[in-house]
């Protein structure tokens, strides 16, 4: 890691896309996330890191409400996106996920053609009006995930007959497909080995420019390479958020620093 | 002896080996178990099943062949001349078999002793009138040649029973004792008592195997002897079925294709009722219900699963049969007057329908629940509903299985007797309207088999060939069912 590079990145686009403010989450009895706020900006990367079951997975899951389909999770307080609260009863979370985009820790392409999974959104949402204009959307999202040039010659084959890596380029290819405003990132990188990882991060790199990415991970090298922004959560607190470079070369808190450090976690 | 005091004293043999076993071991250790090989009940237990193995399977052979070796030594001894065909012989076997267990009551109950018994002549005693005297009625007078066969028969078993006691006994007190002596503290018996739980475990398998086997061979073979007796190409394509009850023979028309076509219509209706039913239940238990819910709702469906098929042919009888006509019968709710009796297809159909649904339902409930969560969150988490999501992604992934279970359940539908046997009618007919009476090859097989049947005509032979094709059917169906299940399923995991 070239630490001194670091220090000197900065963030061009100061526009919060997604805040939050004195969020709470339960499982049951038990108390996920305490107290979390956080100012997500637009057109970043910003990175969740901490150690297992600190809940930067379930803050993650929050954003876009995908924690509604667990029966006994409850959430508190308020989360906004483009200043509007999701957790509002008129918001529906269909609609919802589908300005959030998600990608899951372990590739999850449908048992479904290449074509037909990236297809899947822009169907159900009505994005094309013809098939052609789908075919299109396809390649599009396709050539984003950088997914393009080994997929165009086998669209009608199973996507789960890809590799690890090209599987998850093409679940983020999916996501994208959708026209989302936010992408939610869940460890993308954790099923797949360094050349695959190398081509999800510079693919993540290249999405900032359109989309306000939130990416949880375990690794702190991969934070370090890929956010601007950094968020370090400890049993379920947000102890300290601010610019990647500051976080790794100068936290504040002692927690940060023995977590940086590798003596906790 | 008899069997069961044999079993009795091999049982007992094995006990007291076990004890033995077990206590010559500890001795040979000096007491301590830590210097034995193995735990002392290893020993014993090698013990007894030294006694008990060999003995039980020499007895269990002996009991079924001995009764088929000395038929035929006995059946071979008969004077060629004293019977004029094979169907006569036999008959003659029976005689024999009967004056044979005449006489051993006899002899149990002191009107004749032992000695008595081997010596009559039909030349100097009316063996009728004395058989007759103790409570065993013969249907005709003995002859000479019975009697002999007869007697010799007794004397056969006599002499097979003895040596098969001696025999056992000696295996049992025999492996007892081998054991027993090689029994000391280095002794492996672990391994040894494992490898005969293994030896047990594929003996169970085998019978399995070879019962199944035996069944198949038993139709194969008397499809066939139906086949040389009945023209195989009216029976495959004869459109009528109308055998004849009284006539040996001739005058029968067994053609198949009526028999079949109300099968198939039948498991049609049945499975147009359950498929949807069942599948809509399971997706609801799956994919919406609370644990609540689901904790209950399942058992309850999993209930109608252990009702009796008999149960559901009364309920297809009293309740369904009636309330059909009185919606389609003539001056019915409907004024159509389609149906003429409560017994008919839809009846049938409808009952057998209700049947399937715990078949389907919890079959595709296994198989929709083994769809990974992560397919489900990938569909959510691109913003599609929960009902988008069960169509476009869960079931999909599911459907290999699903067709799997609907096959599965169409060969239970092809298969199931009572409800059409008490719901479908009687009469073979080759008709499109779902409320005419049909039957089906299980209920027809029924009906051949019911009364006084004669196993070398026709009439009842074609409960053979109904049954082998009805086997063949649904073995396909099931095959089918498997290859699709495991063809597609390593695709989605």
């Amino acid at each position: 890691m070239d630490d001194l590079r670091l220090t000197e990145r900065s963030v061009d686009q100061t526009d919060i896309k997604i805040s939050a403010r004195n969020v709470q989450v339960f499982y049951g009895d038990t108390h996920a996330i305490k107290d979390v706020d956080v100012d997500i900006e637009d057109k970043t990367v910003t990175a969740f890191i901490g150690p297992s079951g600190c809940g930067k997975s379930t803050f993650l899951r929050c954003l876009n409400r995908m924690n509604d389909t667990i029966d006994i999770c409850r959430v508190e307080g308020d989360i906004t996106i483009d200043g509007e609260d999701i957790y509002d009863r008129r918001v529906d979370p269909v609609q919802l996920r589908a300005k959030v985009g998600m990608v899951f820790q372990k590739p999850n392409p449908f048992p479904k053609s290449i074509y037909d999974n990236v297809a899947y959104g822009p169907k159900i949402h009505g994005l094309a009006k013809n098939k052609a204009e789908l075919d299109e959307i396809v390649e599009r999202a396709l050539r984003r995930a950088a997914l393009w040039n080994e997929a165009k010659d086998r669209l009608q084959t199973p996507g789960t007959g890809l590799s690890g890596g090209q599987q998850q380029r093409l679940c983020i290819a999916r996501a994208v497909a959708t026209e989302p405003e936010v992408l939610l990132m869940d460890e993308p990188c954790s099923a797949l080995d360094p050349i695959a990882t190398g081509q999800v991060e510079e693919l993540i790199d290249e999405l900032k420019q359109d989309y306000s990415v939130v990416i949880v991970t375990h690794s702190m090298q991969q934070a370090a390479r890929v956010s601007q922004k950094t968020a370090f959560f400890h049993l379920g607190n947000l102890v300290e958020y601010g610019e990647t470079g500051k976080i790794f070369t100068n936290p504040e808190d002692k927690r940060t620093e023995s977590y940086i450090s590798g003596r906790i976690g | 002896m008899p069997a069961f005091w044999i079993l009795i004293i091999v049982f007992a043999v094995a006990a007291a080996g076990y004890v033995l076993g077990r206590r010559r071991a500890m001795v040979s250790a000096g007491g301590d178990i830590r210097n034995l090989h193995s735990l002392p009940g290893f020993y014993g237990t090698n013990v007894a099943l030294s006694g008990l193995v060999a003995a039980l399977v020499v007895l269990a052979v002996w009991t079924v062949a001995q009764p088929v070796l000395i038929e035929r030594s006995v059946a071979n001894s008969l004077p060629p001349d004293s019977y004029a065909s094979t169907a006569e012989r036999s008959l003659m076997m029976a005689d024999v078999r009967r004056v044979a267990n005449g006489l051993d009551q006899a002899v149990e109950q002191g009107a004749m002793t032992e000695q008595a018994s081997r010596d009559i002549r039909t030349e100097f005693t009316d063996i009728r009138t004395r058989l007759g005297e103790i409570g065993v009625a013969l249907g005709s007078n003995v002859t000479a040649a019975t009697l002999r066969a007869a007697q010799r028969y007794r004397a056969m078993s006599a002499t097979g029973d003895l040596w098969k006691t001696i025999l056992v006994l000696a295996l049992s007190l025999g492996g007892t004792a081998i054991a027993l002596a090689r029994t000391n503290m280095d002794f492996r018996a672990r391994p040894t008592v494992e490898r005969g739980v293994l030896v047990l475990l594929i003996a169970a398998a085998c019978i399995a195997i070879a019962t199944t086997l035996g069944i198949l061979f038993s139709l194969i073979f008397n499809t066939i002897e139906f086949l040389r007796l009945f023209p195989p190409a009216e029976f495959f394509f004869g459109t009528t079925w109308s055998p004849s009850f009284t006539g040996r023979g001739g005058g029968s028309q067994l053609g198949i294709l009526p028999l079949l076509w109300g099968t198939l219509y039948i498991s049609v209706v049945a499975l147009l009722v359950a498929v949807p039913i069942g599948l809509f239940a399971a997706i609801y238990l799956s994919e919406y219900a609370s644990p609540t819910v689901r904790s209950f709702a399942k058992p309850l469906l999993e209930v109608l699963a252990g009702i009796p098929t008999i149960v559901y042919g009364l309920f297809a009888l009293l309740t369904v049969g009636p309330l059909l006509v009185d919606v389609f019968g003539a001056g019915g709710l409907l004024g159509v007057g389609w149906m003429r009796g409560g017994t008919a297809v839809m009846t049938a159909g409808l009952v057998m329908g209700i049947m399937l649904i715990p078949f389907v339902s919890s079959l595709s409930d296994d198989i929709i629940n083994s769809v990974p969560q992560a397919m489900r969150d990938g569909s959510l988490g691109l913003g599609a509903t929960h009902s988008e999501t069960v169509r476009q992604v869960v079931l999909p992934a599911a459907l290999p299985g699903i067709v799997g279970a609907i096959l599965l359940a169409a060969s239970r539908a092809i298969g199931e007797t009572m409800i059409v046997v008490l719901g479908a009618g009687a009469a073979a007919a080759l008709s499109l309207n779902p409320f005419e009476a049909m039957t089906t090859i299980t209920a027809k097989i029924v009906s051949q088999l019911t009364g006084d049947a004669d196993f070398t005509s026709p009439e009842a032979l074609v409960a053979f060939a109904l049954a082998m094709t009805l086997f063949v059917i649904t073995l396909g169906l099931n095959v089918l069912a498997l290859w699709i299940v495991r063809r597609y399923r390593e695709q989605y995991e």
